[in-house]
């Protein structure tokens, strides 16, 4: 995305283990300057450990870890240019939300009138100008979580970290954060780096993502890469939903078309025919289950786009032919 | 409606049990007899400036107060320091140590006194102010610990990270985060710690040498039929001295019971 990539945080054979237990294994990773770069995985991938590596509040075993240059490995987080959002958001319940968001201000020996008068001024950028004199407890998890946010960003890190900041919040909230977030970044030009379990949230705010498995990067690289081109069967399982054919081969359950049975596929078409299980309505797209002669049950998914009356009907106990471009079909890996 | 009177029936035994023995001793101190008896016949009011114009409970009570003074804030300091270094352990490390911190109050206070006074005459140390200090404090230490390390379980770990986050370094963190928060318990704790020391006797009497603190005074005029009406007075003024912190500590427990998150 830049014109001259430049690092700024760089993971080189970064190792950590608690008590015998393994939490990360030999771990590389650069992230450029400017980035928004996610750490995906399931719970206990290592994700979240890997960001504690990077704020300080972990040591690690082997490995460096520079910040712009400089192997910060050993140093505590108060002498790191990182600053984090927790998933807990961890305001201070005793301080009112300016004297929370300027808490870094002053820790670093700015005067209180301007560290206030900066804390104002993130409160404002995070649409909470008027909440300064209030207390976290009188806060919706919303709003504490733009505090937590601003409290962060007010110090202008080199690095922003976010431990899944989003988790604690419904839906539609949480799509509303994932915007406001990716304007915040765009704004300022912090580099962010992003813990999550959530794909969805990763593939739609990430420059590049970074899928954790068993304490081990399995796959960085676009969210067009690692839906596209999964280099191994866990990311492409983990990323969007999928069918494996053989073991070893991927197609995404939208490339498959469902015809009649006894129709012929389209050109450079493969096809199987098959007993149509399960066809759920979900508004705009309907998932099927098609269990193929050979035995394999395949997930489709095809768009509701054309018209109601030009729709195939069909039901489950259907025989209906599966059809899918060849090259939608890509083994994992290659 | 039957077993809700029964109910109340318990409960009013219950408190009668409880209370009345108080009552009537706040009673006998308005009584004028110089032996109380019941019923009291005639009342004063002079055995309240009998008992403020005796020296020898004016020492009395001095010596507790300053030895509950002392006892508490060593209690403080102490205390805090033990709970904070306790809640920083490891799970095996902390559940041993939870339990020796503890062990003092645990143990019934004749085997704490009597611990304690041989150990005092191992040393060739006398009997003295600050060996009944020193035997206070073992119980007074448990009481902040327990508080204060009942607060720091519930602060979530993320407070003080995000505090080194955000660019303080131990001390400030401290200041400006562990202190502020524990800051109640600490309150609490000390209160309790003072009310305890304030009324303890077993120990004291192991660990006092000539010095008289006011429970012992108590407990050797009852035990010599001597004085008796300034006896009741006296444990009226207790009464209500000690209610005071034991209420405050009430008060502030009830206060850190909502800590945000």
């Amino acid at each position: 995305m830049q014109t001259a990539k430049q690092p700024i945080v760089q993971l080189e054979g970064v190792a950590k283990s608690y008590g015998g237990a393994v939490a990360l294994a030999q771990l590389d990773l650069t992230v450029y300057a400017g980035e928004f770069f996610t750490l995906l995985g399931p719970s206990g991938s290592g994700k979240t450990t890997t960001l504690r590596l990077i704020a300080g509040f972990e040591r690690p075993d082997t490995g460096r870890i520079m910040l712009d240059g400089e192997d910060v490995a050993n140093r505590p987080p108060f002498e790191r240019a990182v600053n984090t959002v927790f998933q807990d958001y961890a305001l201070f319940p005793h301080l009112t939300l300016i004297e929370n968001v300027a808490y870094g201000l002053r820790a670093k020996k700015m005067p209180k009138a301007q560290a206030h008068e900066e804390a104002e001024k993130a409160l404002a950028a995070v649409q909470l100008a008027d909440y300064g004199g209030r207390k976290p407890t009188q806060l919706s998890g919303g709003q504490r979580q733009r505090v937590a946010l601003a409290r962060a960003m007010v110090n202008k890190p080199r690095v922003l970290l976010l431990d899944e900041p989003l988790g604690a919040l419904d839906l539609k909230l949480r799509h509303r954060m994932q915007i406001e977030l990716k304007r915040l970044q765009h704004e300022t030009g912090i580099t962010f780096i992003y813990v999550t379990h959530d794909q969805d949230e990763a593939l739609s705010m990430s420059d590049r993502i970074a899928v954790f498995s068993k304490g081990r990067i399995e796959q960085i690289g676009t969210a067009f890469d690692l839906y596209e081109r999964p280099a191994s069967v866990f990311v492409a399982d983990f990323v969007g939903s999928s069918n494996l054919l053989g073991g070893d081969t991927l197609l995404r359950p939208e490339k498959i078309q469902l015809l009649p049975a006894g129709s012929t596929a389209p050109e450079g078409f493969e096809a199987g025919e098959g007993i149509l299980r399960e066809a759920t309505y979900l508004g705009a797209v309907t998932r099927y289950q098609v269990a193929l002669a050979d035995g394999t049950l395949l997930h489709v998914m095809e768009s509701n786009t054309r018209p109601v009356g030009e729709r195939l009907r069909l039901a489950a106990g259907d025989t209906v032919l599966a059809a899918w471009p060849r090259d939608a079909a890509r083994k994992i890996g290659n | 409606m039957r077993s809700e009177a029964l109910i109340w029936a318990a409960v009013a035994a219950i408190m009668g049990f409880l209370f009345i023995p108080i009552v009537i001793i706040i009673a006998y101190a308005f009584s004028a007899a110089p032996i109380p008896s019941w019923p009291i016949t005639s009342f004063a009011l002079h055995w309240f400036s009998d008992t403020w114009n005796d020296d020898e409970i004016r020492q009395a009570l001095a010596l507790s107060v300053e030895v509950a003074a002392l006892a508490t804030i060593s209690a403080i300091l102490l205390g805090t320091l033990a709970a904070m270094a306790v809640a920083r352990m490891k799970s095996a490390a902390k559940e041993v140590v939870s339990f020796i911190a503890v062990l003092p109050i645990a143990l019934p206070g004749i085997l704490t006194g009597m611990a304690l006074a041989s150990y005092f005459a191992f040393w060739g140390l006398n009997l003295s102010y600050w060996t009944i200090v020193a035997g206070h404090a073992t119980f007074c230490i448990v009481i902040v610990y327990n508080n204060v390390i009942a607060r720091l379980r519930r602060m979530p770990r993320s407070l003080t990270e995000a505090s080194a986050d955000l660019g303080a370094d131990a001390f400030l963190t401290f200041r400006r985060v562990q202190l502020p928060m524990m800051a109640s318990a600490i309150g609490a704790g000390a209160l309790l710690a003072f009310a305890l020391s304030f009324d303890e006797v077993i120990v004291t009497t192991f660990t006092a040498g000539a010095q008289n603190t006011l429970p012992l005074w108590i407990f050797g005029a009852i035990r010599l039929g001597q004085k008796l009406p300034e006896v009741n007075v006296v444990v009226f003024a207790i009464i209500l001295f000690t209610a005071v912190p034991v209420l405050l500590a009430q008060k502030l427990i009830g206060e850190s019971g909502r800590v945000a998150r």
